[in-house]
């Protein structure tokens, strides 16, 4: 099946979607295509899982969506469902005869963002498009929360020299530009002010957060907790019940998927061995902690990124209106990670992924420096790796940002980078501690070390800059088993 | 407009496919996406599914011969065959599907090969119903064949 990129799409979007369709039935198939095609879509179909995959794998940026029957003989649907959403992070909709709320349930839980029942009706498929482009939204959007938060920061201090210009730049986040580019003050602060965006702040989930998350329900007794008994123990200010029952929901996933696993036979120790991380799929907030998990079957993550660019900020402790910026170009079609850093101005693009947002404790005050970055991508792991994050501490005056991540940039688009970790525990946390003092002293090194951990990697790829005068890793362990990791990025 | 007498005779037997309840709904469906580019689509996909879904009668024959107490097995052919029926509109045949996964669900062996007897009666006659539709319609000629909606 000819399979046009994007750049023959010259008409309005959804017109030219990249469709593709998987389905074992080549009755359905045929339909399928019929009726996508007459939506003008372009549709590739696809009669196997695993070729489905290994095409999803080889052209990443060749479809928008994903359309697959939940029963396929060589693979789950829903394993499908999960490899994509994970890996390739596109929407998925879920197809089956049977239209039972269990597997509805069930396919949503995985990550579909639709659920259709056959007999598929073609207005049905007309409105695909719609997924796509909510995710797109939902994409920008936090960004947007981020920076509008960061800004709200930056406002409250007075700084003048604030540029909203650099924040953003970058095709996919053009609307957002649109309203930053009055860069009048009164007019974002009209903006920040705004309830709907600012209301798009969200907690942190560090690794002390989690920490009392787990021991709050440890104490109350997994069957009978809820999320007002665990914020009532957590006794965090700030914290809200959404926060709780919405990390508890998480929570709750990723055991139910680890005990599956461990039922499910031996985890084998190659690389390729399955990794589900429940904060990536589909949703990558940031302020899910990271958790390690693995599962039995193999899995990759690609690292796609896409031009989008955030901004971290930095402040300079000696003086008070100079603000670096860093930078990480992530450039789209191939999955590179380059730290460009223009003078002291750094500007950390990301993709993607969920972004961090900066708790309104970690202030540019007196001579502090708050490290902000906001970090949206996929990687690309063979084997099980914690989801790169920043993470802050909400509530600490000092800065101190914990970086959930083997924060491995690379600088170049085909090197392959394996960074094996041997943990003797899932889930664990990687977390990176940047203590961001005073001067922008020159680039260090980011480099993870492990502790407590038997670790066998070799770490290649080029070093996130970051401006910070000491790093250091911390590897926390929670109630995890052994595990190999290996990252790889393509 | 005036019909031929072949264009009447397709129209009825048309109706008759509908309420006599061989056909529903989805194959109103597949008339619709025929067009210029493709012509013949329906009896495209209708061969189609007559093809593929021998093989899977088939399997399921073979599964009740070979390994009878597989009743998860039985039900997953089953389960494919069903989604299949969906494809077409092909609503008698579904329905004895169901049936069949009933009778899977209780364990019911006998039940299953009864029903499946009927699956395969239901099969065979749609089939030749179709059949029969397809080569009247291709007399009356590809201008003409602009079935009227509903017959």
């Amino acid at each position: 099946m000819a399979n046009p990129s994007a750049s023959t799409r010259t008409e309005a979007f959804p017109v030219g979607l990249r469709v593709l369709v998987v389905d074992d039935d080549p009755t359905w198939l045929k339909i399928l295509e019929k009726m996508l095609r007459k939506c003008s879509y372009e549709v590739t179909t696809c009669g196997l899982a695993r070729d489905a995959l290994e095409m999803l794998r080889e052209r990443k940026d060749h479809f928008d969506i994903v359309i697959s029957d939940v029963n396929m003989p060589d693979m789950d649907g829903f394993k499908l469902l999960e490899h994509v959403g994970l890996e390739m992070d596109l929407p998925v909709i879920m197809m089956s005869i049977d239209g039972e709320t269990s597997r509805v349930m069930k396919g949503v839980q995985h990550g579909a963002c639709d659920y259709l029942l056959k007999p598929v009706r073609m207005k049905e498929l007309r409105n695909i498009w719609q997924h796509v482009y909510r995710k797109k939204m939902h994409e920008v959007k936090e960004i947007e929360g981020h920076y509008i938060n960061e800004n709200i920061q930056i406002m409250k201090n007075g700084s003048d020299d604030f540029e909203d210009r650099h924040l953003f730049s970058g095709a996919d986040i053009n609307y957002v530009r649109k309203r930053k580019d009055g860069d009048n003050q009164e007019h974002s602060d009209q903006e920040f002010s705004d309830p709907a965006t600012v209301k798009k702040a969200r907690v942190i989930w560090s690794v002390d957060l989690h920490q009392k998350f787990v021991n709050a329900v440890n104490q109350i007794g997994f069957d009978k907790v809820g999320p007002k008994k665990i914020l009532d123990l957590m006794n965090v200010p700030g914290l809200t019940r959404e926060n709780v029952a919405s990390h508890l929901q998480k929570y709750r996933l990723y055991l139910r998927r680890l005990q599956k696993q461990n039922e499910g036979g031996t985890f084998s120790g190659n690389m390729h061995s399955d990794f589900s991380c429940e904060d990536v799929t589909g949703n990558f907030d940031m302020h899910s902690s990271t958790q390690m998990q693995q599962n039995g079957a193999s899995s990759k993550y690609t690292f796609t990124a896409q031009k989008i660019q955030a901004q971290e900020m930095f402040s300079d402790a000696r003086a008070d209106d100079f603000k670096s910026i860093s930078s990480l170009q992530v450039t789209g079609s191939k999955q590179a990670l380059v730290c460009d850093i223009p003078d002291s101005q750094k500007v950390i693009s990301v993709s993607r992924l969920g972004v961090l947002l900066p708790s309104k404790d970690m202030m540019l005050g007196a001579g502090k420096k708050s490290l902000e970055p906001a970090i949206s991508r996929q990687q690309s792991w063979s084997g099980g790796i914690p989801v790169m994050q920043f993470m802050q501490y909400p509530k600490h005056d000092h800065e101190r940002c914990s970086l959930l991540e083997d924060y491995s940039c690379l600088p170049k688009p085909d090197q392959e980078h394996q960074v094996l970790y041997h943990l003797d525990t899932p889930p664990s946390v990687i977390s990176l501690t940047c203590n961001t003092e005073n001067d922008m002293s020159g680039l260090s090194e980011f480099k993870p070390v492990h502790t407590n951990h038997r670790s066998s990697h070799t770490k290649t790829a080029s070093p996130l800059s970051c401006m910070t005068d000491t790093l250091s890793v911390q590897v926390d362990s929670g109630s995890s088993n052994t595990q190999d990791y290996g990252v790889a990025f393509e | 407009m005036e019909y031929s007498s072949l264009q009447r005779q397709v129209a009825y037997m048309k109706k008759r496919l509908f309420d006599q309840g061989y056909l529903d709904e989805q194959f109103y469906q597949l008339e619709e996406l025929q067009d210029e580019a493709n012509p013949n689509f329906v009896e495209e996909v209708v061969t189609l599914f007559f093809r593929d879904s021998s093989r899977l009668m088939a399997n399921i024959e073979q599964a009740l011969e070979k390994c009878p107490q597989d009743f998860h097995r039985l039900d997953s052919f089953m389960h494919q065959l069903k989604g299949s029926t969906s494809s077409i509109g092909a609503l008698r045949v579904k329905n004895e599907c169901t049936q069949f996964r009933e009778y899977c669900d209780e364990g019911n062996l006998d039940g299953c090969q009864r029903s499946f007897q009927k699956v395969k009666r239901e099969h065979a006659v749609l089939k030749q119903k179709l059949k029969a539709y397809f080569q009247l319609l291709r007399q009356i000629g590809p201008t003409e064949r602009a079935t009227p909606p509903g017959g």
